[in-house]
């Protein structure tokens, strides 16, 4: 009988302090955040979504070359004597037209090892994270500033010089082809 | 309200059918709203914030769930037994509809003026068992049957104590018109039956605490009755799927859930018409003061809604704060704790009564 009360007691003593509990949290401020309204402060260093400042770069090459996926591809054309690049940032003079530079960022696996090579610091890693895509051909980034035209022309235009040089090259050698001959290698 | 309405209109078949229109919008309007208030209070107990995107603080979440759940298919499984398994749902939602037929809203706003309401009551709330049994039965799938089982168990078990405890404020007050109850408890809120009612004396303190006990026990096994947690074995999420309304999906599955809401309205108010003095003001009409009379009524609604409310409210309260109950200590808590208390109580209240 004693432990029949007691049962009836502790059933309501105990309900009413699990009561208490949750009445004290209704009145707590909620740990949730409105996510796209309000977004967590990212911390320092974070590696998100890469992004390629293309007046910086010289089509050196040395990111494709450092990404352990192969996500980066990078054409080059070298320019013709005569044609501005302009400069870099940190003064360096460009000399070749970069025609592609596609980043895969499907195949990216943000180890940033594409970042420390890069002489120009033109290649890093942003704090955007929100880019998901319908489709997988989206994630094919082009920062290549050039357009397909331009670029295909650039390559005319060093073809051409390529051409030239060599129709140079091949025009004297008619008049002295014995002295090439002899000439200790 | 009949009598009014058929005055007013001089159309028998017009007049019943706009006094049945007048519940029926309470309880959906109550369904939405006490869906939104569940997610919110749900969610501000675990420290969340609940739906926030659809209107201020997401208060048109219920409307946009409504609109894609009447645009959803209408699947019956192969082996359900068709006839059965598509009247299942409008009888439970008949069973809580029906309740409030006799339930005062306010002195001008109850529906039916009968003399046995409190009877009436709980005999039609018995409809929801078949109405849910059948609804298990019919679906042909395991976890509904277990579900409509022990559904039936638990709510013929819990109906012991409601009914006893109904019987000793029966006693009490010496009617079965709850709006006959409801004007005994008028004028304060100390003359409100959980203070013992209209009486004075030494018998008003005395009954008091067992009042208190009662207005204790009839809430707990209402809350068994309609199936909320801690007592939601019938449709147990983690061990039933969703009990006896798995097989159920679109709107058939939404007249489940609008008669949860409604037989939740239903038992609060009951609760609130025994004990909490039904429409009465606790401090009195403002209408009243100010020579206003037409306002009174409405002022009793906004107490009666408001005790409901409040009702409703603990019983969110309750269902974010404790688990589930086993089936045996369920069946412990009825038949060893409640309803022992319940007869102590109706002895002791009958006793005390005779003084």
């Amino acid at each position: 009988m004693k432990q029949y009360l007691k049962n009836t007691f502790d059933g309501i003593f105990t309900v009413l302090v699990g009561m208490k509990v949750t009445f004290k949290h209704l009145f707590t401020p909620a740990v949730t955040i409105q996510y796209p309204d309000v977004k967590v402060k990212l911390p320092d260093r974070v590696r998100n979504r890469l992004y390629v400042n293309m007046d910086d770069c010289i089509g050196c090459d040395q990111c494709s070359r450092a990404c352990p996926v192969s996500c980066i591809e990078i054409e080059t054309v070298k320019s013709i004597p005569g044609e501005d690049l302009g400069i870099t940032s940190n003064g360096k003079k460009k000399a070749l037209w970069v025609t592609k530079f596609n980043i895969d960022i499907a195949k990216c696996c943000y180890c940033q090892l594409c970042v420390f090579p890069c002489p120009t610091e033109c290649i890093y890693m942003t704090d955007v994270y929100e880019f998901a895509e319908y489709e997988r051909s989206n994630f094919l980034y082009k920062f290549a500033t050039l357009t397909d035209e331009e670029a295909a022309q650039k390559k005319i235009n060093y073809e051409k010089l390529q051409a030239e040089k060599a129709a140079a090259a091949a025009k004297p050698k008619p008049e002295t082809p014995a002295q090439t001959e002899n000439k200790p290698e | 309200m009949y009598q009014f309405l058929y005055d007013l209109i001089g159309n028998e078949i017009l007049a019943g059918l706009l006094v049945a229109v007048v519940p029926l919008t309470i309880i959906l309007v109550f369904a939405l709203f006490g869906i939104w208030l569940e997610r919110k209070v749900s969610a501000h107990m675990q420290d969340r914030l609940g739906p926030m995107r659809t209107g201020w603080h997401g208060w048109l979440q219920t409307v946009a769930d409504l609109m894609k759940m009447l645009q959803k298919e209408d699947i019956i499984a192969t082996d359900a037994d068709k006839t059965l398994y598509n009247i299942a749902p409008v009888l439970v939602f008949t069973g809580s509809f029906a309740a409030y037929a006799v339930i005062p809203f306010s002195s001008k706003l109850l529906g039916s003026e009968v003399e046995i309401g409190l009877f009436y009551v709980l005999a039609i709330s018995s409809l929801v068992v078949a109405g849910i049994l059948m609804a298990g039965w019919s679906a042909n799938n395991k976890y509904s049957l277990l579900g409509a089982m022990r559904a039936a168990a638990q709510i013929i078990s819990y109906e012991i104590p409601t009914a006893l405890i109904v019987l000793s404020m029966v006693m009490l007050t010496g009617t079965l018109s709850l709006d006959k109850i409801s004007q005994m408890q008028t004028s304060s809120f100390w003359n409100w039956n959980i203070f013992g009612g209209a009486i004075f004396g030494l018998s008003k303190f005395l009954l008091i605490p067992f009042m208190i006990v009662g207005a204790l026990i009839i809430f707990t096994s209402t809350l068994a009755e309609v199936n909320r947690v801690p007592f939601d074995i019938p449709e147990a999420e983690s061990e039933l799927v969703a009990g006896y309304f798995t097989e159920y999906c679109g709107m058939k599955w939404g007249m489940f859930m609008l008669a949860e809401y409604g037989n939740m309205f239903a038992v609060s108010a009951i609760i609130a018409i025994l004990f909490f003095g039904g429409y009465q003001s606790p401090i009195g009409y403002l209408g009243n003061s100010i020579g206003a009379q037409w306002l009174v009524p409405f002022e009793q609604g906004f107490w009666f809604i408001a005790k409901g409310l409040t009702l409703v409210f603990v019983q969110m309260w309750l269902r974010w704060t404790l688990p589930r109950l086993r089936v045996d200590q369920l069946m412990t808590v009825c038949w060893k704790y409640l309803i022992p208390f319940a007869f102590i109580n109706l002895i002791i209240i009958g006793i005390i009564s005779l003084i």
